[in-house]
């Protein structure tokens, strides 16, 4: 088993590529081609090459509410996610091991619990008489329920509830990497515990809140779960529309095309995000 | 190091109890005595755990899941493995590439992976079957034992695998006698993450199940949609407990610190 031998490598990896290739290259193919096709009620799908379902989506105000909103809230719930995961994760990095490994328990280990119980718990917490609602009436501090069920506000609480623990991970790792000797040094200079923060450990953990940011982001734009629980037939977003597309109207082009417009967004934020961030990071380090 | 100020525990406490909230709150409401969700329970009671037993297709699900997280996550490990010595030790054309591709369904949003799987096995007839099922978790939970046998193959010591050679083993029994249980922590931590991403899955597999290999969560999703009830409740905490009961396993096998921040997960 020499290093040098890619023959062996290539055979080790074959299996797998084989799969790959077959279950995931070969479907999305396949996918791209079936957003060309078209559909009608009586004639069902018949393969093509139209523009006709992209043209539809692009031009229809119906479809531009739900890819906005789509937008929003991945926005909102970003946002959220690093300004409460970031000082977590800073916490959680000065903590003493004992106490760190139980408290990580539970801020990671929800991660690996289904999204359907997760966000179960968010519909019995914020339904107009859910606990959240009952709770700020019997204190007298509303006079009446907050709609939070079947918003995008109740989407995104739940959302940041189900990502923000890629951001801690993200931050974590970001801080492991920093010299803790920075800080030492900032305090013996005299800097108080807020210039710290914000001065010293910040910027050298915004290469992880960026990170956690792409994954967060990309997650919650297309995240199909918890909207289709909490947003319900009326807050629908892009994922939920084509599902509806898909195992409702039964219009597989349109969903293909719908679905393939989420991917070309996600891909474009993304490298942008990325070029974005490596430029930044070559002023700065370069 | 300096410790927490008072301030920093507080919201530290804040952010815990925001993470456990809604999964304390489903316990709670699953043991009410009532026929509906109220919170806090008026009484304590296990009535909706015995109405599970009275829901054979709730409990059809969870062996449906069961033996698909077992089957996916054995044949992601049994590619997995291979593939990860080929990447970690070897340089060759293409590495890049393989590696992206064997990452991305941690990229495709799951909604297109699904869809795509649907239009697949709508193709070559095999939409809604156990087979197609075990299939596509496969390549959903890949990335997940990859990285864990990456992590343990680019860690690992050449020189006992050489001696072992040099001694006139084969390059097979050098793998299996002395390569496979250096990298078998990485490899049973990689199944059980993969076991417990497939368990939960619902996104990719709402497209590619049919009435008789319906999987527990996407039973539950279709559930909650109807309507919610403390069966719901009591469904989902015997879910958690589950989990919790991997997560333990985890814990001792592999540690969940280094499984969750260092080689797993995310980057």
């Amino acid at each position: 088993m020499a290093e040098t031998n890619p023959r062996a490598a290539y055979l080790l990896s074959a299996p797998a590529l084989a799969l790959f290739l077959a279950l995931i290259v070969a479907p999305l193919v396949m996918t791209f081609l079936l957003s060309f096709y078209v559909f009608g009620f009586y004639t069902g799908i018949e393969p093509a090459f139209d523009l006709k379902n992209y043209a539809d989506v692009l031009s229809d105000g119906y479809f531009h509410e739900i890819f906005a909103r789509t937008f929003l809230i991945a926005l909102a719930v970003t946002a959220i996610a690093a300004v409460l995961g970031t000082p977590e994760a800073y916490i959680l990095y000065r903590m003493r091991s004992a106490w760190r490994s139980l408290i990580l328990l539970a801020i990671l280990g929800p991660l690996l619990i289904s999204v359907v119980v997760r966000t179960l718990g968010w519909a019995i917490l914020i339904g107009n008489k859910g606990v959240i609602n009952e709770t700020l009436m019997g204190l007298g501090l509303i006079a009446s329920p907050i709609r939070l069920l079947y918003t995008s506000t109740g989407i995104v609480i739940a959302l940041v509830h189900v990502l923000v623990p890629f951001m801690v991970i993200a931050v974590w790792a970001a801080l492991h990497k920093q010299n803790p000797d920075t800080e030492r040094a900032a305090a013996s200079l005299g800097a108080g515990q807020a210039t710290i923060f914000f001065r010293i450990v910040l910027p050298q953990a915004m290469p992880g809140i960026l990170s956690g940011s792409l994954i967060v982001f990309s997650l919650a734009a297309s995240a199909f779960a918890t909207p289709a629980i909490l947003g319900g037939r009326r807050t629908k977003v892009v994922a939920t529309t084509v599902y509806d597309e898909f195992l409702n109207t039964l219009n597989w082009p349109l969903g293909a095309a719908i679905a393939m417009l989420l991917l070309v967004a996600v891909l474009v934020v993304l490298l942008s995000y990325n070029r974005f961030v490596e430029r930044r990071y070559a002023q700065v380090f370069g | 190091m300096s410790r927490n100020g008072p301030l920093a525990l507080a919201f530290n406490a804040l952010f815990v109890t925001f993470m456990l909230a809604p999964l304390a709150v489903v316990v709670a409401v699953s043991l009410t005595p009532t026929g509906y969700l109220e919170f806090p329970p008026s009484g304590l009671s296990l009535r909706w755990f015995r109405a599970i037993l009275d829901n054979p297709d709730f409990i059809a699900a969870f062996w449906t899941s069961l033996y698909l997280g077992i089957a996916s996550a054995t044949l992601a490990t049994l590619v997995a493995v291979p593939a990860g010595l080929a990447i970690g030790r070897y340089r060759f054309a293409g590495r890049g590439a393989l590696v992206g591709l064997f990452m991305s369904p941690l990229t495709v949003p799951s909604i297109v992976l699904g869809i795509s799987f649907l239009r697949f096995l709508t193709t070559i007839g095999l939409s809604g079957t156990f087979v197609g099922l075990v299939a596509c978790h496969a390549i959903i939970v890949m990335p997940y034992v990859l990285r864990l046998v990456l992590a343990a193959v680019v860690g690992l010591d050449r020189d006992a695998e050489k001696a072992a050679v040099s001694l006139g083993a084969s390059s097979f029994t050098a793998f299996r006698r002395v390569t496979l249980p250096m990298i078998l922590p990485g490899v049973a931590g990689g199944w059980v993450l993969a076991f417990i991403t497939s368990f939960d899955e619902v996104t990719v597999t709402v497209f590619i199940v049919n009435p008789s290999t319906l999987t527990l969560p996407v039973r539950l999703f279709a559930h909650i949609t109807q309507t919610t009830d403390p069966l719901v409740a009591s469904i989902s905490t015997m879910i958690i407990l589950f989990t919790v009961l991997l997560l333990f396993l985890l814990e001792r096998f592999y540690g969940l610190e280094r499984l969750l921040v260092g080689g797993g997960g995310r980057e």
